[in-house]
């Protein structure tokens, strides 16, 4: 029988790094989506990094920049009481880093395919921007909100190198179920090895499948 | 009273253009904004709306001043009543009919306006559908209705019937006329078609490369062409071709050959008998 704390924990660490990660993510797409800011260009930039940069370096500096040694990590120890490396917490904050890119672009791409007279419309209707964005942008891109938070936790459970590098291999609390698959292969594990890895693949699978048919319409679009 | 003057730059597709407009506009009347595509009417209308923002501009509606550039006046277009119908509807798609217009309803108003409107406009046994459910000029009807759930002072219409047939137009125009008048309404309705303008404006504007030509009432404005400058030509019609600015139509009569745009959508009938109605603004005679 395999150790299924591995696995529970992916799918916390994805379920929190997503739910965090559409909160923060709205704005950054909206802004992105609209904003005529000379800076935009170096923001896109940024956020699209961790689709090219080798999570090795991601999770390199993220390492430097938690450590509890340096002026980042030393003030979020001292005045927040958190120790970002080595720890579930830090782990959240990288995941949603490097999953960035997969929960920003589909929302901004889906407001910026949206008619802008909608949002006039509203404006001229005397609504604020928030109930704007509430009532009128967001359902109006539900697509698009599904596709960045499957994608978005689908990517995080898919995570390794960042994991490796700031989280390393400690059971119950950084340990996810991809180093344990190569913990197990390091150790000749194999079975175990393969429960894991089964699991993940499946999973992920089902994840993908399901959006594709949503979003393919193949289902009732009741939902819309 | 309506007063308006505006200064924008605007790029235009040849270049910079100044759109310059000082006008007056009397209450309660249907004024039509006349001019070809590129003259600034609808960037003149988003000034109105607060949707883009002029270089200089003083706009003051019933008293109520909205913009005054010298002043530092800028109202939102949250804080403006003002209606505007949109091109393309803007229909929200994620309400239905009726709550699109629950949707415009300000804060504290009752939903009493909502039901007349329903009721006005015809739109009881749409109300629970979505509107992408719904044919062009009943997106229209909803889409005039939503706006005027705030009880607009100033009612924008832009090209509000240009994607409608011709037997949709002229219903929805008699619609338009009668809902202007039934809330005294001030509205400005954009329009490049001379025939739409002068069936239902009271007074008309016209706008040519940012700048206001004429105005005056209908038959002032349209009707001042000397008949001597009018020239008809009859013929057959043997050829019409699609363009992006209408259809081009060829047109024959005995040894005579013409082309002429006509840049409206329209049904045409190879071999039918067309007349063309030719203005002429400067007439050169020269003996053979």
């Amino acid at each position: 029988m395999i150790d299924w704390t591995p696995l529970l924990l992916t799918f916390r660490l994805a379920l929190i790094t997503t739910l965090l990660l559409l909160v923060a993510s709205i704005p950054l797409a909206y802004w992105l989506a609209y904003s005529r800011n000379r800076i935009k260009p170096i923001i896109e930039a940024l956020v699209s990094m961790p689709l090219v940069l080798p999570p090795t370096v991601l999770g390199f500096y993220l390492l430097i920049a938690f450590s509890p040694a340096n002026s980042f990590g030393g003030w979020i120890d001292e005045h927040l009481g958190l120790r970002l490396v080595f720890s579930f917490e830090g782990l959240v904050l990288a995941s949603m880093l490097y999953s960035l890119p997969f929960m920003v672009h589909p929302i901004q791409s889906g407001l910026s395919n949206l008619s802008p007279s909608l949002k006039e419309a509203a404006y001229v209707l005397g609504k604020s921007r928030w109930t704007t964005l509430w009532q009128v942008l967001l359902p109006n891109i539900k697509p698009s909100l599904l596709t960045g938070i499957v994608l978005a936790f689908a990517h995080t459970i898919g995570e390794f190198g960042v994991v490796l590098m700031i989280g390393g291999n400690i059971p119950g609390e950084t340990k996810v179920a991809a180093i344990a698959v190569y913990d197990e292969v390091e150790s000749m594990n194999y079975a175990a090895a393969n429960s894991y890895s089964i699991v993940l693949f499946i999973t992920t699978f089902i994840i993908l499948l399901l959006v594709y048919l949503f979003n393919g319409g193949h289902f009732k679009r009741s939902w819309l | 009273m309506t007063q308006i003057q505006v200064k924008k730059t605007l790029n235009a597709a040849e270049g910079e253009m100044l759109l310059n407009v000082d006008l007056q506009l009397p209450p309660r009347q249907l004024i039509g904004l006349y001019g070809k595509s590129g003259a600034g009417k609808t960037s003149l209308l988003r000034i109105l709306a607060g949707l883009f923002s002029p270089d200089e501009a003083q706009i003051i509606v019933n008293n109520k001043t909205w913009i005054d550039t010298r002043k530092g006046i800028l109202l939102s277009p949250q804080k403006r009543k003002v209606g505007l119908v949109f091109q393309d509807y803007a229909l929200f798609p994620n309400m239905t009919v009726r709550k699109n217009l629950l949707f415009a309803l300000s804060k504290g108003q009752s939903p009493e306006m909502v039901e007349e409107l329903i009721e006005l406009s015809e739109l009881g046994d749409l109300q629970h559908q979505l509107p992408p459910k719904l044919s062009g000029g009943q997106q229209q009807r909803v889409a005039l209705a939503r706006a005027l759930v705030q009880r607009p002072e100033l009612l924008l219409l832009d090209e509000p019937l240009s994607a409608l047939d011709q037997e949709m137009r002229e219903k929805l125009q008699q619609y338009l006329l009668r809902v202007h008048q039934a809330y005294g309404l001030t509205t400005i309705l954009i329009s490049h078609n001379q025939e739409e303008i002068e069936k239902m404006a009271d007074w008309v504007v016209v706008l040519d490369a940012g700048k206001v030509v004429k105005q005056g009432k209908v038959e002032d404005v349209f009707d001042n062409v000397a008949p001597e400058q009018l020239i008809t030509l009859k013929g057959t019609l043997i050829k019409t071709e699609h363009s992006a600015g209408g259809t081009l139509l060829t047109i024959e009569n005995g040894d005579n050959v013409w082309r002429v745009l006509d840049d409206e959508v329209r049904e045409y009938q190879i071999g039918e008998d067309v007349r063309v109605e030719l203005e002429a603004k400067e007439v050169k005679i020269a003996k053979k």
